[in-house]
Order: C-alpha cells, then structure tokens, then sequence
C-alpha cells in the first residue's frame, strides 16, 4: 500500500530521514516512536506529498508520486490528522467535512451530507454540526478532524501525534474513536504517538525511529517488553517511566 | 463689500454654484469606484502570485509592486496623458484617472493581500493540501476566505487613501471634485478659501467613516482574539 525506498530528506545541511526503506501493506496497523527531532513527522509528511524527498521514491498503491501526479495521488489515497486538528475556522463542522467531498470527489450535497452525520455519529458528535470549531474542546476538534478525514473514504490514514496537543482527560475519547477505526481490515494506518496502550492494543508492528533512521521495529509486545537496541531501550524507559 | 477670502458673499456665490462641486463630486465617486474594483482585482491577483512556488510569477508581482511603491503616481498619471498619445493611445481623462490610480493602488492591494495570507497559519494550507486540494482550491477555499476578515481594516486604508489620490486628476483637468473646485474658484473672482474649505469638507466626509470603521473593526478583531496587531504596516504615500 505504502512503499519508500531510499528515502532521503534534508533540511538545508540538516539530514533528516537517512535512507528510509519502508512497506506498510494493505490494512497494517503501524506505529511509529521515536525522540522529538528524530524526523517522524518529516517521514509521515513524505507519504502524502507534504515534503518532497531529496533523493528517493515513495509509491501509494503501486504507483510512484512525483510532482505531476502528487496531487491527484494523495488525493484518492491518503487522509491525514494533524497534531494541531487544523480545523477550517471559518466553516461549520459539517462544512469541514463535506468539503472535499463534494468539491473534490464531486459528491451531491445530500450525499455527502449523509456521509458527513455517518462520521459524525462514528466519534460521537452528531449534535456539534453546526458548530463552529472555535467552539470545541480541543479533544472534540480532533474528533471532528478524525470524521473529515474518514468523509473522504481513502483506504490510507495517516496521524502525527493526534493526541500530544490534548489536555490529559481529553486523550482517551480520541483514542477510543481511534481503536474504533482500527478494527476496519482495509483501513491501512500510519499513526505517530507515544500512546503506548493504544500501540499496543490496535499496532501490528512499531518502529522506533532515531536520529533520521529505523533502529528497531517489531510486534509492539516485543519492541516495548523486551528492545534489543541501547538506543530504544534508553527512549522507553524515558517514556514509560 | 469686503475682499477678504473669507467674506460671506464668496460662501453665497459657492452656494449658488454647488452644483459644480455635486458633479465634480460624483466623478471623483465614479473614478474612486472604478479604481478601487481594478486595485483590488490586480492586488488579489498579484498577492497570490506573490505567495505562489513560482519564481516568475513571484519576480512579476514583486516587480510591478516595487515600481508603483517608488515612483510617484502624478508621473505614471503625466505619462498616460502625455506620453501613452504618441504611441497612439489616447484616452480620456475619466478613463486616466480610474486606470493611474487603479493600477498604482494595485500595488499596495497587493502588498495587504500577501501580509494577509502570510498570517494564516500554515497548517490550514497543509490540511487543505493533505486533502488533496491544488494551490489555487486551498487558496480560494480555505486561506482567502480567513484573509478577507484580516484585510478589511487595512483594505479600507487602502480606499481612503485612493479617494484623496484621486484628486491628482485635477492636474490633468480631470473634472473631479478637486479640479472643478479649483477652476470654479479661479474663474469666480479668486474665491479660493472656500472653494478649498468646502472641498476639503467633501473628501473627509468620505473618508473619515471609512477610516474610523477600518479603526473599530480592527479593535473588535483584536478584541476577540482574531489578529493580535495589526498587519505589518504598508507603507503609505
Ligand atoms: N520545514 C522545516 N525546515 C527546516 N527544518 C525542519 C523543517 N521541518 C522539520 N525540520 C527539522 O527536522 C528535524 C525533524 O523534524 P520532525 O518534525 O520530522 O521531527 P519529529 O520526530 O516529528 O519531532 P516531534 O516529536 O518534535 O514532532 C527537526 O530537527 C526539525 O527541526
Ligand atoms: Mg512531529
């Protein structure tokens, strides 16, 4: 489903993903850990044409992105939910999710009306509509960001640390609608989070990422109870404490 | 009777002869109007352009901008009028005054436009981006319509300052409010003080409502926490 090969990034002299080789198949739940720096969003924002690789190919679903296509491909493969929700200020719930829907998928109104209360119901907020965003909690926004990136139906989900701008008692709800959706067999998610119960109940496998590489990755029963690796045994026992 | 520039009979003369300044007033209206629709048009074009990954549509607006900010307007006015007729393009005045003043405001639109779209966060280009939205949708979905709010106030600047520069029309016997104020006064026994009194009522009548609902709003924005100062300041002439 998501393929990287040889992926290298730099930010000016900085060397931020170094020789990436990843394959996330269709359906696989994945996590990724890693020290703040160490490049995790960097790699996330490669997988949907947010930063182009320097050197590197990155293919969604068999075909490989370039600057032609990245549009059109990320737009029938990947949703993404960001740290900061991003929400759409000035538009109503609802319009925030039938967006791109309609204007990009070319859905009817009602279509996607139907479909926008269909993810609403999935987080449980049907009745915020025809809120603002300003309006909500912050564990509520990210809900309603989870709902506009499911409207779209794309079979990738990406996340950069959905729940790390939450208030503590506001974790839970997000992860539970996020548990929910990972029980979809199709549904292939890349999620970035230091959540560990999340990772452990809903990940096949979890990378740990340092320094703009892999050092380990494995079932996340093994990589959290017993690393192999200096370097991701000092990072969890910081996290885990 | 009195000669002085102030004596009652030139105000009563005014008077009398108001209808000139009522005509000299809608064609300053008019042209102002033409001007501000083709300031705003060239600026939202040009301030994307400005905010756009190409290199030569960010050379041609930072271009056009630095020339209309450094060159003064009664020139590029000069130049249309005079210099535009040997090459065969002759228009008139009326048309003059609404493409100078349309064109140089242009430049400064442009200038307010960019500031207002620098300041939306980037993450709400990236979601429209992740969604799969091309840089023109994100633009006219997403980030202009959060702009609009932003730039009123200083748009609104921006239409102050193009009514009083339309006045530079007066030096090309434009018939605008200015001019026909300056020729009635000195045609009609040099009455210039109230001619120029009277007139100078007119343009702040005009302007000082919009300048103070610029000032109001962008207080209220603040107020509710919508900007936290002011867009970087576009320098004025
Ligand atoms: N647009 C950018 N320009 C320059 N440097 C950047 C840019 N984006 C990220 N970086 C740098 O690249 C490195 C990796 O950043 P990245 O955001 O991928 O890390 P991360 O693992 O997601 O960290 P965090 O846990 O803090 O989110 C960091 O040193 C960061 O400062
Ligand atoms: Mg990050």
């Amino acid at each position: 489903m998501i393929k990287l090969a040889d992926v290298e990034k730099y930010f000016g002299s900085l060397h931020v993903l170094k020789n990436i080789n990843l394959t996330v198949a269709e359906g696989e739940k994945l996590v990724i850990i890693g020290p703040s720096g160490s490049g995790k969003s960097t790699l996330i924002r490669c997988i949907n044409a947010l930063e182009e690789p320097n050197s590197g190919q990155v293919m969604l679903n068999n075909e490989l992105l370039n600057k032609q296509n990245k549009t059109r491909l990320v737009r029938v493969n990947c949703a993404m939910v960001f740290q900061q929700f991003n929400l759409y200020p000035h538009m109503t719930v609802l319009k925030n999710i039938t967006l791109a829907p309609i204007k990009l998928q070319k859905k009817s109104r009602e279509e996607a009306r139907v479909l926008a209360y269909k993810y609403l119901d999935l987080v449980g907020l049907r009745e915020k509509a025809n809120a603002y965003p300003s309006t909500l909690s912050g564990g509520q926004q990210q809900r309603i960001a989870i709902a506009r990136a499911l409207a779209t139906q794309q079979k990738i989900l990406l996340f950069d640390e959905p729940t790390s701008a939450l208030d503590p008692e506001m974790v839970q709800e997000v992860l539970d609608v996020m548990i929910k959706l990972s029980s979809e067999k199709n549904t292939t998610m890349v999620v970035v989070t230091h959540e560990m119960g999340f990772a452990r109940q809903v990940a096949d496998r979890v990378i740990f990422m340092d320094d703009g590489a892999f050092v380990e990755q494995g079932e996340p029963d093994a990589l959290f109870d017993n690393p192999q690796n200096e370097r991701t045994k000092s990072f969890l026992s910081k996290i885990l404490r | 009777m009195s000669n002085g520039p102030f004596a009652l009979w030139r105000w009563a003369r005014l008077f009398n002869d108001r209808g000139v300044f009522a005509e000299g007033l809608l064609t300053t209206l008019l042209v102002s109007a033409l001007a501000l629709s083709m300031a705003l048009i060239i600026g939202v074009v040009l301030g994307l352009c400005s905010t756009s990954r190409n290199r030569i549509l960010k050379t041609v607006a930072r271009v056009y901008v630095e020339f209309f900010q450094n060159t003064p307007l009664v020139i590029q006015v000069f130049f249309i009028y005079n210099a535009l007729p040997m090459i065969g393009v002759r228009w008139d005045v009326f048309t003059i005054g609404a493409v100078g003043v349309g064109v140089y405001h242009g430049a400064y639109v442009a200038e307010v436009v960019r500031a207002g779209i620098h300041s939306i966060p980037p993450g709400q280009s990236e979601a429209s981006r992740a969604q799969g939205f091309t840089h023109l949708q994100t633009m006219w979905y997403v980030v202009l319509p959060q702009t609009i709010q932003i730039i009123l106030p200083p748009l609104t600047n921006q239409a102050v300052n193009l009514i009083k520069n339309t006045s530079v029309l007066a030096i090309i016997a434009g018939g605008d409010l200015m001019y026909r104020a300056d020729s009635w006064a000195s045609n009609g026994a040099l009455s210039y003080a109230p001619a120029y009194i009277v007139t100078g009522l007119l343009y702040f009548i005009l302007c000082f409502p919009l300048a103070t609902w610029a000032r109001r709003y962008e207080e209220r924005l603040k107020s509710r926490d919508i900007i936290h100062e002011p867009l970087e300041e576009v320098v004025e002439c």
